[in-house]
């Protein structure tokens, strides 16, 4: 340690003392990673109310909900829910869950906060773009939330917006006027927000690494904001040249997605030769990628709450980042299996469809990884590692229903039904949100220098866990009844009556388990004031942010660039006093 | 156990604090390269799938401008080789400014050419792609004109914590690259239009 | 220990469900549709393995390595040879399943219609199917986009003028006789819609601007529902029609009583 003070001096940086320079124009990377935290958290709760409806409409719609009226007399006269409100609330669901929380939260929130102290820096690479990343994020959510409330609703076309449905304007349907432009817009938006933060993320762990934090040493969560912001660069640029494209068709009369010959409502559209399926390339050709950047920060977080509390070093560390590497690259390559059904050329759905399964493989050994990081360790449960366990079971369970998707022979019955359905809100929606559990748990203590509660969060913990399975794997099973995505309600076929009843239970269980997220946002502002206080290292963890006080100063390392030593999980070392040690811990023959 | 490793460079510290501007500004054209590869694969696939693309003629003012450009590049190196002469300097680097709003002011008059001929963006695939591309690289050279002043306005007041080195460098790369995607676009535009 | 028996239990639950059929697909009325099922059956196999042993192991885990005084964790970083075979083993499994799942989609998609197969065209619409036979003559005849008029009763936009065109029959629900071989021709007039009939294990987007041919065969008599599977609008839970699965001489007698009118 003495060696690597004498070369630098301290330089310390204050932090601004005026409220709007700390709190709201910040360019400090914690108060910025909190700011995208709480819009998450804001979003995340849009977007359950509005999972709320979608579900009590399904299971018992023409229903009159007083609220619903007040809320939107034009959306729900009478406070019946007419079936363009309910795609309404489907589409922006969609759009706020996967743009604004799981986009929002596993890398904005924990990425921008602990990023830079976990490889020892001081800030990001570019403070002021990161503030403006941030002020950008949420401009397009306020134009977002604005499609509520102009005429002719919010858009309908849902969260992947397939033309020529959503490029052809309100002829095709209500919500697809001014709301939909105001869903390309907050899109378009939303896609220079996340490059501009990708490419901070990226120039900050190339060039501000600490002295000895080489690549193969980085936490694994490092690794996953990192590989994560790589496939944000290059994927957002293909949505918003797509946005760019899907906007002019409606506003500027070019037909890059509408086809000539279109008759909507005996009326014929004017354009011509436009291709529908170009869209859907594009779309997915960024729509794929963005699982990875959902997940691939859970996989990091998960990582490192198993070591951390297995007190045991990784297993199999260089395996875990080249597959995450190996993630992201054939995530690039894999968008076609959206579009088994679209008329794509059914020999490329072979392609893809084989491409696809290889991801299995470095899926699998994330598993296999995590499995072994806990055999014959020394479990700690608390509320984290329960979290993260849960993530992996889960993980698990939403991995090996996509086997019947990727097959495009198995998903010609399961495409667009509610297997599908139950695939991805397991994978990229409740196994992402489980990290973002696990992440909060675990650095709360870090972040504002108390302690969640514990037995609080392990009730929450239990609840949410049996809640979603009891959720989405039924949901399974209404795919294997055929029982189509996106209709408001059930009563027009035949087939589709019999299956109310599984769809209630389903939905009695998604009011249970929303109800019980009140405990985590209810133990979260208790603890901000009230937590148990807690210590620089609570968690016997052994990497950088655990160094420094809680919560870190605004310089993090108060001017003192540290030094590392060794890799990320070294618990347990046989011979050591402690079962960790540190990153910062010097070598014994140093001396 | 394993030893300390080495600092990543020769320990020129400012150097190495101020690595990380050329790195976000290869970051940023590999992002705006993915948005003109986009565009591409789009025109191509566009252009491929039906009967109803008419190449549209382009204004033959285009090659003026691009020379322009290409010369743009040619007097920004001169720049930042003459740093040192503040006089010369300064007149290659307005020079440079200068070339790149002529090139913007060609764009302009290549649109207007177009619209008086009757042809917008909306009258045919092709001429749809060609006011795409051409607006959004002229919106980004637009912002390297602004960033042209901008250094020149940083450079005089002298109390910048970076080095002027790198921030001509950083622009320069930018400046270098839109030109060289310029090139591109014409060429695409000539030729698969 | 709650953990381990709340994942024990979920597992329990869940194999219990999917073994024991509880939900299950409709019978299948199709010549791949069998293919089709024993498929799912063999991935429902392989991945259902996978499935309870990861789960019952991360179960027993839990119990089996749960905080203990005095335990030590074991200091290792891994296995690489374990990993490897691990990984070959798995990869290898999926991927001979996938392959063998390939042998009905290129059936179905790449594979010729036979040449005694009927064609039937068919097109969405906001929010209706119109499906369209082509007349003793056999061959569709011209349609125009100025013609459309859902209320004239010309949904398609037949030209009178194509001789062709006239004994077009234009319907909005569909028949097939069993045991032959049929292509459709899908299409669409506006937006993207999905055609699919559960029983028959068929689906396909309609998409404009394209005609897609979709090849199947029914190989049980009855009646059926024919859904839209791709969101198309607010009506797209309405989009419903009818297949009937005529024997040989009812298809006959059924195309004949059409055409009369």
């Amino acid at each position: 340690m003495a060696e690597a003070t004498s070369t630098t001096h301290a330089v310390r940086h204050e932090a601004p003392t005026s409220f709007i320079r700390k709190w709201i124009f910040s360019t400090d990377h914690k108060i910025i990673g909190l700011q995208y935290y709480f819009l998450a958290l804001f979003s995340v709760l849009v977007g359950m109310v509005l999972s709320i409806f979608i579900r009590f409409n399904l299971v018992w719609p023409g229903t009159e909900l007083p609220l619903l009226e007040t809320l939107f007399p034009v959306g729900a006269p009478g406070g019946v829910m007419t079936p363009e409100f309910y795609l309404s609330f489907l589409t922006m669901h969609g759009t706020i869950m996967v743009f604004f929380v799981l986009t929002t939260a596993p890398q904005g929130g924990f990425g921008n906060y602990f990023l830079p102290i976990q490889i020892g820096a001081d800030d990001m690479a570019f403070p002021i773009l990161n503030m403006l990343s941030f002020w950008v994020t949420f401009l397009a959510l306020l134009v977002l939330v604005a499609a509520f409330f102009v005429t002719g609703g919010p858009p309908t076309a849902g969260w992947t917006s397939y033309p020529p449905l959503s490029a052809l304007g309100e002829i095709a349907g209500p919500g697809l006027g001014m709301g939909q432009n105001l869903w390309i817009l907050s899109i378009a938006i939303f896609c220079i927000a996340a490059l501009l933060g990708a490419l901070n993320f990226i120039a900050t762990t190339i060039d501000m690494r600490a002295k000895g934090m080489s690549l193969m040493r980085m936490p694994l969560t490092v690794w996953s904001w990192f590989v994560t912001a790589i496939l944000g660069l290059l994927a957002f640029g293909v949505l918003l040249s797509a946005g760019v494209l899907l906007l002019l068709d409606r506003v500027a009369g070019t037909s890059f997605f509408i086809p000539g010959g279109l008759v909507v409502s005996d009326q014929i559209i004017n354009h011509q030769g436009g291709s529908p399926l170009l869209w859907q390339h594009l779309f997915w050709f960024f729509g794929h990628p963005e699982v990875y950047i959902a997940i691939l920060p859970a996989m990091g977080v998960t990582s490192q709450i198993l070591s951390t509390f297995a007190r045991k070093p990784i297993f199999g560390y260089r395996a875990m980042v080249y597959a995450m590497l190996g993630i992201g690259i054939l995530g690039f390559m894999v968008w076609g299996h959206h579009m088994f059904m679209s008329g794509m050329s059914p020999y490329s759905a072979i392609l893809f469809s084989l491409i696809t399964t290889a991801i299995a493989v470095p899926s699998a050994i994330k598993t296999f990884n995590w499995l072994g990081t806990i055999v014959g360790g020394n479990l700690r449960l608390t509320t984290a590692m329960l979290f993260s366990l849960g993530f992996v079971s889960l993980f698990v369970s939403g991995g090996v229903d996509g086997l019947f998707l990727n097959q495009p022979s198995t998903d010609i019955f399961l495409h667009d039904t509610y297997f599908v359905v139950a695939h991805f809100h397991l994978i990229m929606g409740v196994a992402a949100i489980f990290g973002i559990f696990a992440a909060s748990y675990f650095w709360f203590p870090k972040m504002f220098g108390r302690h969640m509660n514990e037995s609080l969060g392990k009730i929450h913990f239990l609840i949410t866990f049996i809640g979603v399975y009891a959720i989405f794997m039924p949901m399974h099973f209404l795919g294997m009844e055929g029982s189509p995505r996106r209709y408001p309600e059930l009563t027009g076929f035949d087939f589709l009556e019999p299956l109310i009843s599984l769809h209630a239970v389903i939905t009695v269980a998604a009011f249970i388990t929303i109800a019980a997220q009140v405990l985590f946002v209810f133990n979260l502002f208790w603890s901000l004031f009230r937590g148990q206080k807690a210590e620089m290292n609570p968690w016997d963890c052994t990497t950088l942010e655990w160094t420094i006080p809680s919560p870190p100063p605004h310089d993090n390392f108060a001017g003192e660039e540290p030094t590392v030593y060794r890799g990320a999980y070294e618990y347990s070392v046989p011979g050591e006093l402690q079962d960790f040690t540190m990153q910062t811990t010097p070598d014994r023959t140093e001396h | 156990m394993t030893t300390i490793a080495p600092p990543f460079n020769g320990g020129d510290l400012r150097h190495l604090r101020e690595r990380r501007y050329y790195t976000g500004m290869k970051l940023a054209l590999a992002a705006i390269l993915m948005v003109f590869a986009a565009f591409t694969s789009a025109l191509v696939v566009r252009s491929g799938l039906s009967d109803d693309w008419q190449a549209t003629s382009l204004p033959g003012i285009l090659w003026a401008n691009t020379i322009i450009l290409l010369i743009s590049s040619f007097t920004l190196e001169k720049a930042r080789r003459s740093y040192a002469n503040t006089e010369s300097f300064q007149r290659w680097w307005w020079g440079t400014t200068a070339l790149g709003a002529t090139f913007l002011a060609g764009q302009m008059m290549t649109w207007q050419q177009l619209i008086a001929n009757g042809v917008y963006v909306d009258t045919n695939p092709s001429s749809s792609f060609f006011y795409v591309l051409t607006v959004t690289h002229g919106l980004h050279l637009l912002g390297g004109v602004g960033a042209l002043l901008y250094v020149a306005w940083k450079i005089r007041r002298k109390n910048s914590k970076t080095s002027a080195a790198t921030i001509m460098g950083v622009t320069a790369l930018y400046w270098h690259f839109m030109d060289g995607l310029w090139i591109y676009l014409f060429g695409l535009l000539l030729f698969w239009s | 220990m709650l953990l381990a028996i709340t994942i024990w239990v979920i597992t329990l639950i869940t194999t219990i469900l999917f073994a024991g059929r509880f939900w299950w697909f409709p019978e299948s009325v199709s010549s791949h549709g069998a293919q089709l099922d024993t498929q799912f059956v063999y991935t429902l196999i392989v991945t259902g393995i996978i499935f309870v042993l990861a789960q019952a192991a991360l179960g027993y885990f839990i119990v089996r390595y749960r905080e203990r005084p005095g335990r030590q964790a074991t200091y290792s970083h891994g296995n690489d040879k374990l990993e490897v075979i691990w990984t070959t083993a798995t990869a290898i499994l999926f991927f001979v399943m996938v392959l063998l799942g390939f042998e009905v989609w290129v059936d179905m998609y790449i594979q010729e219609a036979p040449p005694d197969s009927i064609q039937i065209e068919v097109t969405g619409q906001q929010f209706a199917w119109n499906i369209r036979y082509p007349g003793p003559d056999g061959e569709f005849g011209r349609t125009l986009p100025e013609l459309i008029d859902d209320s004239a009763g010309n949904p398609l936009g037949l030209d009178p003028e194509d001789p062709s065109s006239r004994d077009d029959i234009v319907l909005p629900t569909m028949a097939v006789p069993v045991d032959r071989p049929v292509e459709l021709l899908l299409r669409s007039k506006d937006v993207t819609h999905s055609f699919s009939v559960r029983e028959l294990r068929v689906k396909q987007d309609t998409l404009p601007g394209m005609v897609i041919p979709l090849t199947f065969m029914a190989t049980k008599l009855g009646k059926y529902e024919i859904a839209c599977s791709e969101l198309c609008g607010l009506g797209h839970h309405r989009m419903r029609s009818f297949i009937d699965i005529f024997s040989e001489e009812d298809y006959a007698t059924w195309l004949r009583e059409q055409s009369e009118f």
